[in-house]
């Protein structure tokens, strides 16, 4: 982005003399505006939209289709009337930490956006740290979350809260260490220095590289729900357990910020394993013209981190929420021990074939697809089976 | 150096997702680690028994629906028992049989619910829509046979109130033919489930002495490996000439009487309920449904106690006469207020987590502790 402003500088668009310290200020508004309302927010609300419809056709229910078509306007509906709420602070609580930890939480949630590599031109700014700042500033939640619980004073939100705080803080360890392995291999922190080191065929992808890195992938996917509060491990808002967790005494506005940001954490989930391991917005050169190389990329990006999202919401309508002191015991003696390997592991594969392996890509694709090829299997099986004949209703 | 650390007095209800209505649990925690959960029982107490001492005889039938209401045949058939055995009323067989039959299919309604909670309770939010579905085809089917889907009030005194309807008989067959791969496909989504079984293993294990010693009743004490069952060994109604199994728990997941084994047994038990329901299906006489009772009904001066195996258990309905209209006292006991004596006894040392597995794998039914 520095680049076009750059470029539209040179090109004298703001006169012969521009003030470039504060056209650069402007610039990073609008961009961050644009960034936030038009992508971060409505995605966050699709999003909701979506793991309700998608869940709902996993309970075979109906879920949201009056508002708009399908019911796609559904999220506005609940946003407007979150925002139309009455913005209730209980009387016990510490007001200044209450009503403060919503932005946190949303904090956390919009600053991930500035190193979101959308294409290999569309990026806010490509930090050299970026996979690190990424890693750090989502784990600004915690601090949010835990603000809440507390300030609430409410014996319920503050068990919310603690339990969020020892589960992000525990699975920040296997999600950090599960980075290691790329950064080894590309030697950059740098979003796009990762996603160029990669291809656009899968054999090139981090992912198939070597088995640590598969298993990496899938330690780091496996943190990441359990970071972002996601089933299996949504303990800190199990609502049978603790009615809402650290947001119970939240209402209206601040509330929306809360399920917002939760809802939203799952692109930066899946942009992070995307970037990482999936070769981010790599694309065929099919085009030499840029505008329609980075429009492709930006689709293959996005579908990539959408098929992720659709993962977790197919997690969420399976798996049942494990229990604080097994969620515990898979941080601490599974996952842990599991990315130390990985990373001395890599370190080692690296050290024997420093130029990669050829082979390891195309056995360990053939091991995926076979694992692919025998889920989908069940999974018509069980559509088959489970296909509704009867129907009963007297009134019907 | 040792680490010092405060109780918390957690108030969890009566307004609480998982308390399954309005029960109320005072719980003494330390961290996620409950010392205690002391069961306040009484929001939901409607004075049922003292009502039957002001409505009589006939006029008590559709309050009985409320003492259970997810399971609402056995009060009716307990409570029409206990009449015909205060009056000397010959139920026909045909009437046997209906109330047999609704009862069966109640009873696989409950147990959905019942396995369908359990899910929801700890965190599978799919397995209650799953169940619930399946229950809405049952309550279709009930709504056919008495006009109602939840409180029934499909039994009298001496038989029930309509025969089944035209055509019911194979809607009825062609639901069990449904129902039984849907109850496999149930098992392999659920209940073999890693992380299910995780959580429901070894947790708030009873043993039989402690389960004898608290009275518990049905699926909680067969969980424990004790086959008692009143339809087999106290036979009552028509269930005699019904051939069918009483599951027991096994253990087979963890200790012998955990809440895995009160889930299994649950689940067994609807594949057992529909293999009667076939047997009733097939096997059913011709006749009349309803003996002839008078309508100002006066059973002698006595007293009786008749026990039905409702889905929570050996219910008892225990009642006085004094000859005249009004029965003189009126008593039920039920199975959720004997586990929810043990609820405290088993929390001890499980987590917050657990207590919500615990009430769900005791099958607690908020308006059946209270009445």
């Amino acid at each position: 982005m520095q680049k076009l402003v750059d470029n539209l500088i040179a090109s004298g668009a703001f006169g012969a003399h521009p003030p470039r310290d504060i056209i650069y200020a402007i610039a990073i508004f609008v961009f961050s505006l644009i960034v936030f309302l038009g992508i971060a927010f409505p995605f966050a609300g699709v999003v909701s939209w979506v793991e309700r419809r998608v869940w709902a056709r996993m309970q075979s229910r109906c879920g949201p289709n009056r508002v708009g078509p399908n019911g796609f306007l559904q999220w506005l509906a609940d946003g407007l009337k979150h925002v139309c709420k009455e913005d209730l602070i209980p009387a016990e609580s510490d007001e200044t930490l209450f009503k403060m930890a919503p932005y946190l939480v949303i904090l956390a949630f919009t600053l991930p956006w500035a190193v979101m590599p959308f294409s290999s031109d569309l990026i806010l700014a490509d930090l050299n740290v970026g996979i690190l700042y990424m890693t750090s500033v989502t784990a600004l939640t915690v601090v949010g979350v835990l603000m809440a619980g507390w300030a609430s004073n409410d014996k319920w939100s503050l068990i919310g809260g603690i339990r969020s705080a020892a589960q992000i803080v525990s699975y920040e360890i296997p999600a950090g260490l599960s980075i290691f392995p790329v950064v080894l291999m590309t030697g950059t922190l740098s979003m796009q220095g990762i996603i160029k080191a990669q291809g656009w065929a899968p054999w090139t992808w981090f992912v198939f590289a070597n088995p640590f890195t598969f298993i990496a992938a899938n330690v780091l996917y496996i943190s990441a729900l359990a970071e972002g509060n996601r089933t299996p491990f949504d303990l800190p808002e199990a609502e049978s357990e603790l009615v809402a967790g650290f947001a119970t005494e939240y209402s209206g506005m601040r509330y929306l910020f809360f399920f917002a940001a939760e809802w939203g954490n799952l692109f930066i989930i899946g942009a992070i394993i995307t970037t990482l391991f999936l070769g981010g917005w790599q694309v065929p050169a099919v085009s030499s013209n840029p505008v329609v190389m980075n429009v492709l990329q930006l689709i293959c990006f996005n579908v990539k981190v959408l098929f992720l999202v659709f993962v977790s919401m197919w997690v969420r309508g399976t798996l049942p929420r494990v229990r604080i002191d097994q969620l515990m015991s898979l941080c601490w003696k599974y996952l842990v021990p599991i990315s130390f390997v990985d990373m001395v592991g890599t370190a080692v594969w690296m050290a024997i074939w420093p130029e990669g392996n050829w082979i390891a890509p195309w056995i360990l694709m053939a091991l995926f697809s076979a694992v692919i090829i025998v889920f989908l299997g069940r999974v018509l099986h069980y559509f088959r089976r489970s296909r509704m004949e009867l129907y009963l209703s007297p009134t019907i | 150096m040792s680490l010092r650390t405060e109780e918390m007095t957690l108030n969890m209800g009566p307004q609480h997702p998982s308390t399954h209505g309005v029960l109320r649990f005072v719980i003494k925690a330390d961290g996620e680690v409950m010392r205690e959960a002391i069961p306040d029982v009484g929001y939901l107490h409607r004075s049922i028994e003292k009502i039957a001492e002001k409505v009589g005889y006939h006029g008590f039938m559709p309050y009985t629906d409320r003492v259970d209401y997810v399971c609402a045949m056995f009060t009716n058939q307990g409570w029409g028992m206990a009449c015909e055995r205060l009056g000397g009323i010959e139920v026909p067989k045909r009437g046997e049989y209906c109330r047999v039959i609704a009862a069966e299919f109640n009873r696989i309604a409950s147990h959905l619910l019942s396995v369908g909670t359990m899910g929801m309770d700890i965190g599978a939010m799919t397995p209650f829509t799953h169940a619930i579905r399946e229950r809405e085809m049952i309550n279709d089917l009930i709504e056919e046979l008495c006009g109602a889907r939840l409180t029934f009030n499909y039994m009298r005194i001496g038989g029930v109130a309509w025969d089944l309807p035209p055509g019911w008989r194979e809607k009825a067959l062609a639901y069990l033919d449904h129902f039984d791969p849907i109850w496999e496909e149930y098992n392999a989504l659920i209940s073999y489930n890693k992380i299910y079984v995780e959580r429901l293993a070894n947790v708030g294990v009873i043993n039989l002495q402690d389960a004898i010693d608290y009275n518990l009743v049905g699926p909680n004490l067969r969980g424990c490996g004790f086959k008692w069952d009143i339809r087999k060994d106290i036979p009552y109604s028509v269930y005699p000439e019904f051939d069918f199994e009483v599951p027991v728990g096994t253990g087979e997941f963890g200790t012998l009487g955990d809440a895995m084994d009160r889930y299994m047994v649950r689940i067994r038990e609807m594949r057992e309920s529909s293999k009667i329901l076939r047997q009733a299906l097939k096997q059913i006489p011709d006749g009349p449904v309803l003996a002839k009772v008078p309508r100002n009904f006066k059973p002698k001066a006595g007293e009786c106690q008749v026990r039905v195996e409702s889905a929570r258990g050996d219910m008892g309905w225990y009642v006085v006469s004094d000859g005249s209209a009004y029965p003189w006292r009126v008593h039920v006991r039920t199975g959720s207020f004997a586990a929810m004596g043990m609820i405290n006894k088993l929390s001890r040392g499980l987590m917050i987590a657990d207590l919500v597995t615990l009430i769900a794998s005791l099958d607690v039914i908020a308006p059946e502790i209270d009445r």
